[in-house]
């Protein structure tokens, strides 16, 4: 049933300490339809520990879609169908015996835009660990708390106002506090679906240096429409096109010596 | 609209065709505007006129005038062994206490029929009143207590100023009484009455003309049979022999009668107008007061005299309250009353009038707030019936319709909304639901009476099955409301819960729910109050009872407000036409407490996000 109970109990034991072994996520032959549609075809990709991975292209080229694979996140929708092997650390998560929960406690996301819980900002960092038995006392909850806000470069704003709703604060502080609630949970990779559209330059430079920190410790893979972004906040770089992955490397051989014709004529801004 | 705008358009506008365009679309936007703030103004005129209607009709209902009455609550008579006993006191004649208490303020009333008159000025009721004040304060017993009883709705009424008006009038000449009891002879110094007498005269005129109105009609009958008759009598004589000779005999006997009663009739009425036309020649003549005039009364030396016919100068009465003297009484000293309505066109006769205005007179009835409108049951008497005991039965029978429709509402909404499969099946089921809100609630009246209580065989009138046919009505609005509320939670919500671990059934009860239930709540208060309302399907299962006591548990007997407002609309008596009027301002009252409770609760609980 869980896909690592060992890691589980040692998040509960370690509580914030580093995943200690950051996983690789890596596809092979993936297939998403909706209904008929055909979003993604034959996928396959590497996506290397302790790094940032940026997905881009244009908009429905599948690359929103393969990320919320990652967290079968699509599972929500039912008339999603999803073909091939994606492994975390090794382990098939489409396994039928794996527990779509854990798995989502080990793959965290932030969306696109802030969606905080109309509740607290204590709350809303507290409730993972709440719901995943992370912490024993409420002391210790209130540091795990404590240590997701300042990771997630938020504390030292929300400090003297925890009881506070989430959803008082500027757009900015929500993704970092939805960024915080992910980390909360010691996940080992975080999904970021498009982080900074919704947010202005400056809270999006915030985002960023805090998406470069976060790199020491998490697999961040991040969507992401802005080609200057996964420049400058990703190691490596996937290209999709019409539901394939075109192109992927590092970032810098993506973006100065592209081999596919379509990812250069992307981004030089020819189409897209 | 400023000006700046208008000013920057019209250099778009250039052409003729495009400038009549524009024109054209401010106007329709006018009109468009002008309708809805009238419809607004009519809708708020219609709303005024039914809650002043409702208020000027029902709001004297909640005040009922008692009778401070002096009671001698004797041992003898009601606890001859002094055992303290409910069961003997409860046992005791109480209404012939009440009965000697009151004929007790009336010293000199003695005949049967004056004392029955003076036990119609309080409630039939008081009785049971006493004896239960009594038996809560035992102690009372061998004293004299002042004990507030309710006086008669007619009397009520009147007091309310509803049966008549009163006019008085200060008698301006000495006024002599002949005698203290009975028929009594009043002669005046002057003409005080021949105001009445005029009034008389206006009566009789008013019949002559109807007389003469009749006469003229019978004698286009009679002449119109008068020129029939001869070709009718030509036929019979023409006829042959056999049925059709029977047939004009027949017709020829019945159209004589008809002529013969019709000229009697003339004579009659002739005679008639004979009489009435000497009556209004003649002066100074005693003319007799019926009851289809103002009622007259003199009161003199502290008694009263209800005129019965009367002169310019004199007048012949009877006494219903003796005075003290015979002696003239000075002018200024006496006074004229009239009760304006004719006694018969009112349910309460002159004599209770006067007796109730000597009790009033010493001050004794006094208005208050009516504790029986508020707390008691159903009567027969409406200044005992009250909305108390309707009110217990809605409040209980809303309890069980909040328990079953309530959770079985929202779960199923949470079960269609975020579990159940989408399929033809749950798709009929949303259907169903969605047209259940729309079948008359009598229907689930009569689905009531079948399953509940000829399958099941529950008790009749209990608040058990109103509260049942009520959850099964309300159901349906609750699962609609609360899967509305469902959906407008923000999927990103339950995103976000899924995206850091829940499961789907801890996002749906932790965020979810949460933020829909203000939603959930509304729709269910303006659910309930629409059961509360509701008296169409309660009739079928038997809840129109004639409910006196309050029900103590959920199987017994009881009724519920609105269908004690439609059986009191049922009642002629005046007096219950308010008590109607009352109960649907408390109904009322109910409703738009229920409506603010949800408008507070989605004002309280209303987040962003």
């Amino acid at each position: 049933m869980n896909i690592m109970p060992q890691v589980a109990l040692d998040a509960a034991a370690t509580q914030i300490s580093m995943p200690t072994k950051p996983s690789a996520v890596t596809a092979r032959g993936v297939n998403v339809y909706y209904s008929d549609k055909h979003a993604i075809k034959d996928l396959s990709v590497d996506i290397p520990a302790r790094s940032v991975t940026a997905f881009i292209g244009p908009s429905g080229c599948g690359k929103s879609t393969f990320l919320r694979c990652i967290n079968r996140m699509n599972d929500t929708i039912p008339i999603c169908r999803v073909t091939g092997e994606i492994k975390l650390d090794q382990r098939d998560i489409y396994d039928k015996s794996l527990d779509v929960v854990q798995l989502r406690a080990q793959v965290g996301m932030v969306f696109q835009k802030p969606n905080p819980f109309p509740k607290s900002i204590f709350d809303n960092v507290s409730y993972g660990p709440k719901i995943h038995g992370l912490t024993s006392s409420k002391a210790e909850l209130a540091d795990l708390v404590e240590q997701s806000l300042r990771r997630a470069s938020l504390w030292e704003e929300v400090k003297d106002r925890l009881e506070a709703s989430g959803t008082g604060l500027s757009g900015g502080q929500q993704q970092r506090l939805c960024i915080a609630r992910a980390i909360a949970v010691s996940p080992e990779v975080i999904l970021m679906d498009e982080p900074c559209s919704a947010l202005d330059p400056i809270a999006t430079a915030k985002i960023e240096e805090l998406i470069d920190e976060l790199r020491q410790n998490y697999t961040i893979i991040i969507v992401t429409h802005s080609m200057q972004q996964a420049a400058r906040v990703s190691q490596k770089t996937a290209f999709f096109h019409l539901g394939t992955l075109v192109e992927e490397g590092d970032t810098k051989t993506i973006f100065t010596s592209p081999r596919d014709k379509r990812t250069q004529d992307y981004i030089t801004g020819r189409f897209g | 609209m400023t000006d700046a705008p208008i000013a920057r358009h019209t250099g778009l506008h250039t052409t003729a065709g495009a400038r009549a365009k524009l024109a054209a679309r401010y106007r329709s936007e006018a009109i468009f505007k002008g309708f809805g703030i009238g419809a607004l103004l009519v809708a708020g005129l219609f709303l005024a006129v039914f809650l002043s209607t409702i208020v000027r009709e029902g709001f004297p209902a909640f005040f009922q005038n008692y009778l401070a009455l002096e009671i001698d609550l004797r041992q003898d008579e009601i606890d001859p062994q002094n055992t303290r006993d409910p069961k003997v006191i409860g046992a005791a004649d109480f209404d012939a206490v009440v009965r000697t208490a009151l004929q007790a303020q009336y010293p000199g009333v003695t005949e049967r029929l004056e004392r029955r008159a003076i036990s119609n000025v309080i409630s039939s009721g008081s009785g049971v009143l006493v004896r239960r004040e009594v038996l809560a304060n035992p102690g009372w017993i061998g004293s004299k207590r002042v004990v507030h009883v309710p006086v008669d709705d007619l009397i009520d009424l009147y007091v309310k100023g509803y049966m008549t008006a009163v006019q008085r009038t200060k008698g301006t000449s000495e006024l002599e009484v002949s005698g203290l009891r009975g028929p009594v002879e009043l002669s005046s110094s002057a003409n005080s009455f021949s105001g009445i007498v005029d009034a008389i005269k206006v009566q009789i005129l008013g019949r002559l003309q109807k007389a003469r109105a009749e006469v003229a009609g019978r004698q286009r009958v009679v002449a119109q049979l008068e020129t029939g008759l001869p070709g009718l009598m030509t036929t019979l004589s023409d006829a042959p022999e056999g049925a059709s000779r029977v047939e004009a005999e027949r017709r020829v006997s019945e159209q004589t009668k008809t002529l013969e009663t019709a000229r009697s009739e003339i004579a009659a009425l002739n005679a008639t107008i004979e009489n009435f036309e000497r009556r209004l020649r003649a002066a100074g003549q005693r003319e007799a007061l019926d009851r289809d005039l103002s009622s007259y009364f003199v009161r003199i030396n502290g008694g009263v005299i209800k005129l019965t016919n009367v002169s310019a100068s004199g007048a012949q009465g009877v006494v219903l309250v003796p005075p003290q003297t015979a002696a003239a009484a000075a002018p200024g000293s006496w006074e004229l009353v009239r009760h304006v309505t004719p006694e018969s066109s009112r349910r309460l006769p002159d004599r209770e009038i006067i007796y109730a205005e000597s009790l009033i007179e010493r001050g004794l009835v006094t208005q208050s707030l009516s504790r029986e409108f508020f707390l008691g049951g159903a009567s027969r008497e409406p200044e005992l019936a009250g909305v108390g005991v309707a009110v217990l039965g809605s409040l209980i029978t809303l309890v069980i319709t909040l328990g079953l429709s309530f959770p079985i509402g929202v779960a199923a909404a949470i079960y269609l909304e975020e579990f159940a499969p989408k399929n033809w099946i749950t798709e009929i089921i949303e259907v169903n639901i969605n047209n259940l809100a729309a079948v008359p609630s009598i229907i689930f009246g009569l689905l009531g009476l079948a399953v509940f209580l000829n399958v099941f065989e529950l008790p009749r009138s209990a608040p058990l099955v109103g509260g049942l046919v009520l959850a099964l009505m309300t159901l349906p609005i609750i699962i609609i409301a609360s899967r509305a509320a469902i959906r407008a939670v923000p999927p990103s919500i339950k995103e976000a819960a899924l995206g850091v671990g829940a499961s789907h059934q801890q996002a749906v009860f932790h965020h979810v729910l949460p933020l829909a239930m203000p939603g959930i709540l509304t729709g269910t208060i303006l659910g309930m109050a629409h059961a509360l309302g509701e008296t169409a399907p309660l009739l079928m299962v038997g809840m129109v009872a004639f409910v006196v006591d309050y029900p103590r548990s959920f199987s017994d007997a009881a009724t519920l407000l609105p269908v004690q407002i439609f059986m009191w609309a049922d009642f002629p008596e005046m007096a219950f036409q308010q008590k109607t009027a009352a109960a649907i301002i408390v109904l009322l009252v109910f409703l738009i407490v229920m409506n603010l409770a949800a408008i507070l609760l989605r004002r309280r609980f209303e987040r962003r996000w």
